[in-house]
């Protein structure tokens, strides 16, 4: 049985941390891939000194739990890891984080983009952005509600 | 029950969260209950603008409620 590794935190993480996580003691895994995303200025006509991020905590480890699910019955995975940051970020900060081993890289490829592409389109965090002239909600994109939907038809 | 509303909402409807006593049998009733709070609650509890989730998971207008449940509405998600 697989033990997930899940974090909805204000801390930062390290990379190269998490990415020892994933080996440490790993005989059977021959791939691991990662993804860091970072913040960045989201709003082209404006600058973004700040952000800050929302969520609906009750939900956030339900839904976080039931993507990764999700991965494991499409592809035979072996370690995952997922940390997404709260609060108060400031530009060029990292935000999330998703690493996941597997015994082929395709299936760790695969995962780790469908954990990332489901999370921006099902998991409850919002975003608010700081600039000079006050804060704004971010407004939700379709290209990722689009990239949700071509995982399930597949 | 109890409702939740969080982001945008939390804020433009100045309400985090509130106990409704129904029967409301399904997520349409208890939104078009909502929606009559005023017209800011018609504006943006509308379908396609909030979401719904029922005890914690995604859920459509469809969906059956009961006493007991947590219900949230919000924006769009924005996380990642």
């Amino acid at each position: 049985m697989h033990k997930d590794y899940i974090q909805v935190r204000v801390e930062n993480f390290s990379l190269a941390e998490e990415y020892l996580q994933l080996c440490a003691g790993n005989r059977q895994d021959g791939a691991v891939v990662t993804f860091v995303g970072l913040v960045r200025d989201f709003n082209q006509d404006a600058t973004v000194e700040s952000l800050f991020l929302e969520h609906y905590p009750a939900m956030t480890d339900k839904s976080l739990r039931g993507i990764i699910q999700d991965a494991r019955q499409r592809w035979n995975l072996g370690r995952i890891r997922l940390i997404h940051r709260v609060g108060n970020l400031t530009l060029g900060d990292q935000i999330v984080f998703v690493g996941v081993s597997a015994r082929h890289r395709g299936d760790a490829f695969c995962a780790c983009e469908f954990i990332m592409d489901n999370l921006k389109a099902r998991a409850p965090f919002w975003k608010k952005e700081g600039t000079p002239s006050g804060d704004r909600w971010v407004e939700a994109r379709q290209t990722d509600q689009d990239k949700a939907r071509w995982w399930a038809t597949r | 029950m109890k409702v939740l509303l969080f982001a945008q909402l939390r804020e433009l409807l100045g309400c985090s969260e509130l106990q409704i006593d129904g029967p409301y049998h399904h997520v349409a009733d208890l939104r078009l209950a909502l929606q009559e709070k005023g017209t800011l609650w018609q504006e943006y509890l509308a379908p396609g603008k909030a979401l719904v989730a029922v005890n914690q998971t995604l859920a459509d207008d469809r969906h059956g409620l009961g006493p007991n449940d947590e219900v949230a509405f919000f924006p769009p998600v924005t996380g990642g």
